[in-house]
């Protein structure tokens, strides 16, 4: 074997090449994030803001009306009967709505909920303006109990023409331990999992 | 393959067999290694597409229950693609990379020993799968969570660690591929000198070692979400199955390259040979492979059309894709434009060839359909997908699999093949391929989903004739396999130039090739490569 003139060239070159494998593997687990972060700019994912908007009244009515659609399901191992009270209406653009989701605890144990929202089409998230939402806290239902928890909203006038209907889905995850402060909905602090 | 065992001493019988080929460091051995690891799961994936074949042979459900079915269709994907199609493609690059670029053997032996023997423990681990409760993994070689986390087989964590297992294997031999290329070519060989075979392998190395890891990372998460409380997939712990789709694909559409670059490089050399000419447009053939490569890193999204992405992101993902139809087409148009009045001979190898180029185009085409976001709405999970990466796949990488072993064989064992045996499994073969998967094309188009143990009435005719192509394809490459055997025991002594306008270092050395070549560095350029003809394009 005649390698001895460059045999460090060729150590070096295959740790640089092991060391790029070994970045690539770190660079899947950053696509994760990364993905998060590219969904948040440009509103790919369907995710609304999490905390009340402002409403702001048009004055002018511009007559435009959208079909807004409700869904509501549970997560795995959530206890919790839940859906919408009305499964869709014709809003009329720019207008304060006001709508309700029904749930009851069917378990023995008190549970605490926590919903979190998305919209299709991804891009009508952020037209989609929750004056007040049950999302935007958690929900704590004792054994049997049952609430109607109202969502306001309206749809600002700016939402591209092409879109005549908007679905807005609530998932109700269940949140083993209840949060301190229960003012967002930081995901990463919720295990749904155990029963 | 490889003859002399006379430098392993005082071993006897079974025992010297046994060292001599787990501890060899010899490129040869490895690649030999390689490629007959890779010819036995070709055929253990054949066997599982037997099986598909049978069952879809009539409508109902006759032979298999459709869990069995679903787990037959999952491991016929992930054996073909990473037990067959990928080790035969590494054991070309053993045998064939030093020798064309006169080194003497790889720049790192002993990781070379060690990446294949990685391999027979990961397909075992893989295959055991079948023998464990709950069965084998049943969810589709893409794995997609959450039916290979939340509702996964408990054999999902074999399968998990068997692709860690082979993904190793990819990466250490892709390094050793790289630093052998870039470290160990013959004084004077410039890189843009290298041939076609090599250069290819070098960025299919390159996008080996930078997208396995991401598969790794991949299974990775996938294991953390099953047992150690991660929620990257989970949409209850804050995740998203749909970050699966893309971490996925991240990898897999490299992947795709990853198993037809070699075949083009592969191509590359036989066209030239046979053609009697040099190959047209060398440097437009380098720089196309560099940018099918680039390409395939920025396409992923067009595997996923269907989940549900703004338009604007499918449009770029749609252009990105069509995009790589340029490139594809310099290559294919200097594949034609070498054979345009060249001095044309159709040895077995040749014809191989091109088939290649022409099935590989028709495979080419119907992906371009697929990348038509409005069209793929309707193909999307239907069998006209499955028509059309068999067609890339078959009449691509394994054609041009047996291209290059028909065409190195004489090479390799110092016998020429039998040219009749030759020519009949070559016919055989096209004809088979084309009956097994064009009629998937229609039944795609009519709507046929993949993936499933039985279908509706109006698909039977399409099926019936498919699972009669698998039946004759399947018994061509049994008698590939016979031809391959007579072929080293035996035979017409080969030449050392074997054909008669071969070019390339490999052709320089004796036939067979001796365990150790080069050992000090062949002359770059050849002396009287003169004597070849002057060529006129």
């Amino acid at each position: 074997m005649n390698r001895t003139p460059n045999n460090n060239k060729i150590y070096r070159s295959a740790w640089l090449l092991g060391v790029l494998a070994i970045g690539m593997f770190g660079f899947a687990y950053g696509l994760v994030p990364l993905y998060e972060v590219f969904c948040e700019v440009t509103g790919l994912n369907g995710k609304t803001a999490e905390t009340a908007a402002e409403m702001v009244e048009t004055t002018l009515d511009s007559g435009r009306e959208v079909k807004v659609q409700f869904l509501g399901r549970v997560g795995n191992g959530m206890p919790w009967e839940f859906r919408p009270s009305t499964h869709e209406f014709d809003v009329t653009v720019g207008q304060a709505n006001v709508t309700e989701f029904y749930a009851r605890n069917r378990s023995a144990r008190t549970v605490v909920g926590q919903a979190v929202p998305s919209v299709s089409p991804g891009l009508a998230a952020e037209h989609l303006k929750k004056v007040e939402c049950f999302c935007f806290t958690q929900q704590t239902l004792e054994a049997g109990e049952e609430t109607y928890m109202p969502v306001k909203f309206y749809v600002s006038d700016d939402l591209p023409a092409h879109v005549r209907t908007i679905t807005l889905s609530y998932t109700m995850f269940k949140v083993s331990q209840p949060e301190p402060t229960s003012s967002t909905n930081h995901l990463a602090s919720l295990v749904g999992m155990s029963p | 393959m490889v003859a002399h065992a006379e430098h392993i001493p005082h071993r006897s019988g079974l025992a010297a067999f046994i060292a001599r080929w787990t501890l060899t460091t010899n490129h040869k051995e490895i690649g030999s290694l390689y490629l007959w690891f890779a010819f036995t799961m070709f055929f253990v994936g054949g066997a599982f597409a037997m099986g598909i074949r049978l069952e879809l042979f009539m409508p109902g459900i006759q032979l298999v229950d459709p869990s069995f079915y679903n787990q037959l269709v999952t491991m016929h994907g992930l054996i073909m693609v990473f037990g067959a199609v990928m080790p035969a493609f590494v054991g070309l690059a053993n045998w064939q990379i030093p020798l064309m670029i006169g080194a003497p053997d790889m720049a790192l032996p002993r990781l070379n020993n060690f990446s294949f023997w990685i391999l027979p423990f990961a397909f075992t681990m893989l295959l055991s799968s079948f023998f464990m409760e709950g069965g084998a993994p049943n969810f589709g070689w893409t794995f997609y969570a959450p039916l290979s986390t939340t509702y996964g087989p408990d054999s999902t964590d074999f399968f998990i660690f068997g692709v860690h297992m082979m993904g190793i294997s990819s990466v250490l031999g892709s390094i050793n591929v790289m630093v052998t290329i870039f470290n160990l070519r013959t004084p004077g060989m410039k890189l843009m000198e290298m041939p076609l075979f090599v250069w290819t392998w070098l960025i299919t190395a390159f996008l080996l070692i930078t997208a396995m890891p991401v598969l790794a990372g991949v299974v990775t998460m996938m294991l953390t979400d099953r047992h150690f409380g991660t929620s990257f997939f989970s949409a209850d712990g804050g995740g998203d199955p749909l970050i699966f789709q893309h971490v996925f694909w991240f990898f897999g559409h490299p992947e795709v390259y990853i198993m037809i670059l070699p075949g083009f490089g592969i191509a590359s050399q036989i066209i030239p040979t046979f053609a009697r000419k040099r190959l047209f447009g060398y440097n437009s053939m380098v720089y196309a492979t560099v940018s099918i490569a680039f390409l395939s890193y920025i396409v992923w999204g067009h595997h996923m059309f269907a989940v549900g992405m703004p338009l604007w992101v499918e449009m770029t993902f749609m252009i990105c894709t069509m995009l790589i139809a340029v490139p594809t087409g310099v290559k294919v148009f200097n594949w034609t434009a070498t054979m345009w009045r060249g001095a044309m001979t159709f040895e077995t190898p040749m014809l191989f060839a091109i088939a290649f180029v022409i099935l590989f185009t028709i495979g080419g085409f119907s992906g371009l359909m697929l990348a038509i976001v409005p069209a793929d709405f309707q193909y999307h999970d239907t069998y006209f997908v499955v028509a059309h990466f068999h067609y890339v796949l078959y009449p691509g990488a394994i054609f041009g699999t047996m291209a290059a072993v028909y065409y190195w064989l004489p090479k390799w064992s110092g016998h020429m093949y039998d040219e009749r045996l030759g020519k009949i499994h070559f016919w055989t073969a096209v004809i088979a391929v084309n009956l097994t998967f064009f009629p998937m094309h229609f039944s795609g188009l009519a709507g046929m989903p993949r993936r499933i143990v039985d279908y509706s009435l109006q698909f039977a005719d399409f099926n019936m004739v498919s699972s009669i192509g698998a039946g004759l394809l399947g018994l061509t490459q049994l008698f590939f396999l016979y031809i391959v055997i007579k072929t080293i025991r035996g035979g017409e002594p080969a030449t050392d130039k074997v054909w008669e306008s071969a070019e390339g270092l490999e052709w320089t050395i004796p036939s067979p090739a001796p365990l150790h070549t080069f050992e000090t560095p062949p002359a770059w350029p050849i002396a009287n490569v003169g004597e070849h003809q002057e060529d006129s394009v």
